[in-house]
């Protein structure tokens, strides 16, 4: 996937100001920042949910995967139901197949027949990315998968969107979570203001922070970040 | 669109109290609302009390009539309670018991009577009220009155009838029984001939001419007289109504009862699910997700429309097939009741997309259906002159903007064979259909922002 100087203005708010983007195949790119820093409405352009004022997006065959950062599922129909529904949407041959081979993936077969207002918070995630995958995406977006998540249920999340990289599928998140990004993100891409800040992997940012924000460097990787971002006007 | 459809009844029938809910309130709206236009004003409690002896009477004219009767007549426009004695019926009135105490005196029939005799008498009734409820009060003082009126009326038709039979004895002569005894009256016809007769017979002089002024009179009073007697009879009812509609044919009051009961059914039915339903995809985050290439906005709002329509297609069937166990229904018109249904609820669904578009969460939405829903619904029943032109005027412009009185229209016109054509409310219906349509794509475009 590929973005180059991408714009998004709100009115007299700008919210992406000329933001880059390139992940490959297979990639973990974690879109990290403050509030407000753009990562949302990146997502949406990437997703195709929002247009661009200006900029150029492109994909290398294959379609966009999207997970929003609400579960978007309907919480009164089963597991099964849900994964069926939008199997039929996708227009796929085998919509039943297509419904067997994401329960096995999301690890949730044994829960098919459950409502999903039943299932934690979790489990409703994983589900959440399985039916982004059901269009078989060369690219999945996901709009802070985590959040609301205990540490188990994370764990597990990051578990089962790992093997989905290592199956080629590249993937882009966005998070709050320093600790997260630094850990899962093969990439880290930090906006602030709808400014791309820093492009990079994580050993590099530690090393932009240090030598940018050198009195914070031996603290913990969050709070060194935060005195990054406030050094660099933001 | 069709797995959206079926989701959407999937999730229907996951939440059974909701899906009863949603169904059983409006028809028992509907219900209550009908029962209450179709049936008149509860009859009022009175008490009555008839001194007249069982055995009496009534004879008017000639013609004798069964006094016993008139309890049935007067019982049956108000709720009689039949009280012993005078002292009775005032401690009903009294204590509250009753409205109104209704006595008729013993001498009531014998006064009435007394009417086509030479010495006429003044019948009356004594009527008790207690003013306690203005309104009953209102009631009762205009049944009361009306039942004097048709009183009063009967017996002036049989006195007319009886002063024109005395007036043609007087023209034309004939025999008079009074006191048992048979009188021959000679009468005018007669007098003027034999009046004339004698004329030739008198010598030429005073007495002659004096002869010839009295049978000129006596001419004159039988011709004059003839002219009286139409005029006599018509003294009994002097204004005769003569009703032309120039304007709207009113439909039987229980088919239009029926129709306002099928239409708020699904008025309510198909707002309250297409909105609600709308909204719950943004309530499930599913909104964004769907019109990322799985559907289009419009084909969204065509599903929502569909569901509500297929719904409420069914929930107001069901109801119409029940209303046939009390009042019997023209099952040959059944197309035309279908072309109102999906007529009206196709309109009525396109503004529940429309209200669920600008609404956007369930609980906004449920509230802002009955709010709208239930008013229109109660303006789109005020009929012409009940309140001043200016207000009648902008509650037709109101009710014409909102599906509900072109629902109401057309679905009165399938139901009553007698009624108006269909053609202008399903015009109306259509485009309403369009122009809500477009106002829920609109309001769709902010559909998923938070």
């Amino acid at each position: 996937m590929q973005a180059r100087g991408l714009v998004k203005t709100y009115g007299d708010r700008k919210a992406l100001r000329g933001v880059d983007l390139v992940a490959e195949a297979g990639e973990l790119v974690a879109i990290i920042g403050p509030n407000g820093a753009g990562k949302t409405t990146l997502l949406s352009i990437l997703a195709g949910i929002l247009k661009p004022d200006a900029g150029e997006l492109g994909v290398d065959g294959g379609a966009v995967g999207w997970v929003p950062q609400q579960a978007a599922l309907y919480r009164r129909l089963s597991v099964e139901e849900n994964l069926l529904l939008f199997a039929r949407l996708e227009g796929h041959d085998d919509p039943q197949a297509s419904t067997e081979e994401m329960l096995e993936l999301a690890g949730l077969g044994a829960r098919r027949r459950e409502i999903v207002a039943r299932l934690s918070g979790g489990n409703q995630q994983r589900i959440n990315i399985a039916i982004g995958l059901l269009s078989r995406p060369s690219v999945l977006l996901l709009d802070e998968p985590s959040v609301g998540l205990d540490p188990r249920q994370r764990a597990r999340l990051w578990e089962f969107v790992s093997a989905l990289a290592g199956g080629g599928t590249t993937v882009i998140f966005s998070t709050h979570d320093i600790q997260e990004a630094e850990r899962y993100g093969r990439r880290l891409l930090v906006l602030a203001d709808g400014e791309s800040l820093f492009d990079g992997p994580a050993d590099e940012l530690r090393e932009a922070v240090r030598s940018e924000a050198p009195e914070a460097a031996d603290r913990d990787f969050e709070t060194a970040f935060v005195a990054y971002l406030q050094h660099r006007g933001h | 669109m069709r797995w959206l459809l079926l989701k959407d009844l999937q999730i229907l029938r996951r939440s059974p109290l909701q899906a009863c809910l949603l169904v059983a309130y409006p028809v028992l709206i509907a219900i209550l609302v009908g029962f209450a236009i179709s049936r008149g004003p509860e009859k009022p409690r009175v008490a009555f009390l008839n001194e007249v002896p069982a055995e009496t009477r009534v004879n008017v004219g000639g013609q004798e009539l069964a006094a016993a009767g008139v309890d049935d007549r007067i019982c049956a426009r108000v709720d009689c309670v039949h009280v012993e004695d005078r002292d009775e019926a005032v401690t009903e009135v009294e204590s509250g018991d009753v409205l109104a105490a209704l006595i008729l005196p013993a001498d009531l029939v014998d006064q009435i009577n007394s009417l086509s005799t030479l010495t006429p008498g003044t019948p009356k009734v004594e009527v008790l009220v207690n003013q306690e409820d203005p309104v009953k009060a209102q009631l009762v003082d205009e049944r009361i009155s009306t039942l004097l009126a048709q009183a009063n009326l009967a017996i002036a038709r049989r006195i007319a009838i009886e002063g024109g039979r005395y007036l043609e004895l007087i023209i034309d002569g004939g025999k008079f029984e009074v006191v048992g005894q048979t009188i021959p009256i000679l009468g005018l016809s007669a007098s003027a001939r034999i009046l004339e007769a004698l004329g030739p017979a008198l010598p030429a002089g005073p007495l002659r001419g004096s002869l010839a002024q009295v049978t000129e009179f006596t001419a004159r009073a039988r011709d004059n007289l003839d002219v009286a007697e139409p005029l006599i009879k018509r003294i009994a009812q002097p204004i005769v109504v003569e009703k032309e509609v120039v304007d709207g044919s009113a439909p039987p009051l229980e088919i239009f009862a029926i129709a306002v009961a099928a239409t708020l059914t699904l008025a309510f039915v198909t707002v309250l699910l297409v909105a609600g339903s709308l909204a719950l995809e943004r309530e499930e985050n599913a909104f964004s997700r769907l019109t990322r290439g799985l559907i289009s906005p419009a084909g969204l709002l065509g599903e929502k429309v569909l569901l509500g329509v297929a719904v409420g297609l069914v929930v107001t069937l069901l109801m119409l097939a029940g209303m046939q166990l009390f009042v019997p229904l023209r099952w040959d018109r059944f197309g035309l009741w279908l072309l109102a249904i999906l007529g009206g609820g196709g309109a009525l669904a396109a503004a529940g997309a429309a209200l669920g578009a600008a609404a956007r969460e369930v609980r906004a939405v449920s509230l802002l259906a009955f709010m709208v829903t239930l008013p229109i619904a109660f303006l789109s029943l005020i009929p012409s002159g009940a309140v001043g032109a200016g207000v009648f005027d902008l509650v037709e412009v109101v009710t014409a903007v909102f599906p509900f009185k072109p629902a109401l229209e057309a679905m009165t016109a399938a139901l009553d064979p007698a009624g108006s054509g269909i053609g202008g409310p399903l015009l109306h219906l259509a485009v309403l259909i369009a122009a809500y349509g477009l106002l829920a794509r609109f309001a769709l475009r902010r559909f998923a922002a938070v």
